[in-house]
């Protein structure tokens, strides 16, 4: 990529004046320094994620429910179940949206609506996920006085929407205008040439971005913390006024406990999620190297 | 027959059409309905303060009396100076990682940072309360224990380890990988021949960096910067379970204080009365200008500034 052949210089020793040479050293010792100084809290992290993590899972930390407070023991079963269900609809909604809103800036974009969408949902992505959360709060509990996991869902899922919007447009724009062009050109209709061609072209990248937006809002607590609330109990149905479990808010309200019994479900749920957000990923990454 | 077929792949096309042109148009939707929930949940607390709101700094709940101002300097307090941190140390390394590193090492170093970036926020929320917070509580020990330091131990509060300072420590190692990533993309698209060019006029490799590739990315890199203010602005988990949730301005580093993301995260769920919940709404309401504001400023300069050719 980079070119990297022209590295060594050509007065190497000769013209080149002490102050200088000890100036290209003297930064370069700072870039290496630098970096380390950025992966050593990442190493240490994953440290304390993988020694304290595999310490505390257990068979019961996928089968039993939560014990309170204070009491060693039992499992976070309701919220890794509870985190399936309210990412799994957010991702519903995260992909109908999405993928329609990437199809429109990229096949449609003659359509005098396309600067606007493709600049809210830019927008859109940097607006803080709390945000959002209080944005489902006022739309649908608030509204409705029930419907907790499903505000949570909702949340996530306008988290996840400009995500994948951006990552479909992006490999949209890869297909080959020739590719369009023949498919019109045999007589079919443009819907049938973006629904038939181009979208199934586009699929590995596309299902890629939705990869990305899955992990991205899977981690996330903040949405949750006043739509989901969390739960000690089973609670499969989104629709229940009654607060429903996830990962990230059972790692947030163990970490915050007073009882020292509480961390090592914290460190478990934290492995878990982690893995589940990095296994996401990757798979992702996998897929994209493929094209 | 040919007429027929025409008309009828004439309407699917226009219901397809419709179709995703709906869906284009929610994302506008949501963006507005967004904005109206959050200015109509803010609406008291607008109508009963009005600009007071924005620059009273008393938060007090029995008394029925809210002023967002702490939580606005709390908010710049934590993220400006995490910011700078990260920039200081990421743009460094995304140096390392283009023109440094031998391919062996650019790759997972690059892979390594950008995990980082998919940690959640709640993780680094746990590793701080069980990892940093101590740290921070031994350091404010050591200030106010140690007789050179007593002139500054005023500086120090109560030695919780849950201050502004912890705050910006977790703040700035979660923007990190953002403005790295961001910067070393940009540095990647600098033309080979501008740095050859600098290389055959007997340049040294620092000088080639900071004169023929830094001029030509510093546009690009001043608009990661910008986008990761945006996200360091609006985190919430790890800062609210590190910052010590104190509804005051800090009288020093390692004083307990809240953002506005913090002070939503803690007291929305329990806002007792309908007053302070349209308080945090408007909080939120802040939040999500400031956020549209951020971002779009961060467009509009990586559009301006960045030479044509360059994304």
């Amino acid at each position: 990529m980079m070119s990297s052949g022209v590295r060594s210089n050509p007065v190497k020793g000769g013209g080149l004046s002490s102050g200088r040479r000890f100036k290209n050293s003297l930064m370069a010792g700072l870039m290496v320094l630098a970096t380390l100084i950025v992966l050593t809290p990442l190493l240490l992290i994953f440290y304390f994620l993988i020694v304290n993590g595999i310490q505390s899972i257990n068979w019961d930390t996928f089968t039993q429910l939560p014990k309170p407070e204070g009491e060693t023991g039992g499992g976070f079963a309701n919220a890794i179940v509870g985190s399936v269900i309210i990412v799994g609809m957010a991702t519903v909604m995260g992909v109908i949206v999405g993928i329609g809103g990437g199809v429109m800036i990229s096949e449609y974009r003659e359509h005098p609506m396309v600067p606007a969408v493709r600049l809210i949902s830019d927008v859109l992505s940097g607006i803080p996920a709390i945000v959002m959360g209080l944005v489902a709060y006022t739309l649908i509990i608030a509204e409705f006085k029930t419907f907790r996991g499903f505000a949570a869902s909702l949340a996530l899922g306008f988290i996840m929407i400009p995500i994948v919007v951006r990552t479909t447009e992006e490999v949209l724009k890869l297909v080959p205008q020739t590719v369009r062009e023949a498919g019109l050109a045999l007589g079919l209709p443009k819907w049938r040439v973006i629904y038939s061609i181009i979208l199934p072209a586009a699929r590995s990248g596309i299902i890629t971005g939705v990869m990305l937006a899955i992990s991205r809002v899977s981690g996330e607590a903040a949405p949750l913390l006043f739509t989901a609330l969390g739960s000690q109990f089973w609670q499969l149905n989104p629709f229940s006024s009654l607060g429903m479990a996830a990962l990230p808010l059972e790692i947030y309200n163990r970490a915050n406990s007073p009882f020292p019994s509480s961390l090592p479900l914290a460190y478990a749920a934290s492995l878990i999620l982690v893995l589940m957000v990095f296994v996401t990923t990757l798979v992702a990454r996998i897929a994209t190297r493929k094209k | 027959m040919q007429n027929s077929r025409k008309v009828l792949s004439s309407r699917s096309d226009q219901y397809f059409k419709g179709l995703i042109l709906l869906l284009g148009v929610a994302i506008i939707a949501i963006f507005g309905l967004s904005l109206y929930e959050l200015v109509v949940g803010g609406w008291d607390a607008l109508k009963t303060y009005g600009l007071g709101f924005l620059t009273d700094t008393v938060w007090d709940v029995p008394n029925e009396k809210y002023g967002a101002l702490t939580f606005i300097v709390g908010t710049l307090l934590t993220s400006v100076p995490a910011l700078l941190i990260a920039v200081l140390l990421a743009v460094p390394a995304a140096i390392f990682v283009t023109e440094y590193a031998p391919r062996w090492l650019a790759e997972p170093v690059s892979y390594l940072i950008e995990l980082l970036a998919a940690i959640p926020s709640v993780i680094y929320g746990l590793w701080a309360i069980v990892f940093l917070v101590p740290l921070v509580q031994k350091l404010q020990m050591w200030i106010m224990t140690d007789p050179q330091l007593q002139k500054i131990s005023w500086l120090v509060a109560a030695p919780t380890g849950r201050s502004l300072f912890t705050a910006v420590i977790v703040l700035s190692i979660m923007v990190i990988p953002y403005t790295a990533s961001v910067a070393r993309d940009v540095i990647r698209l600098v033309p080979a021949d501008q740095r050859e060019a600098a290389y055959a006029l007997g340049a040294t490799k620092w000088e080639v960096i900071s004169m023929a590739i830094l001029p030509y990315a510093r546009a690009g890199i001043f608009g990661g910067v910008i986008l990761s203010l945006g996200r360091a602005l609006g985190e919430t988990m790890a800062v609210t379970m590190v910052i010590g949730n104190n509804n005051a301005i800090p009288a020093g580093p390692f004083s307990a204080t809240n953002t506005m993301a913090s002070v939503i995260a803690t007291q929305f769920q329990e806002a007792t009365s309908d007053l302070q919940l349209s308080s945090l709404l408007g909080i939120g309401l802040l939040l999500f200008i400031i956020s549209v504001i951020v971002n779009y400023l961060a467009r509009l300069i990586v559009a301006r500034l960045t030479p044509k050719g360059i994304k």
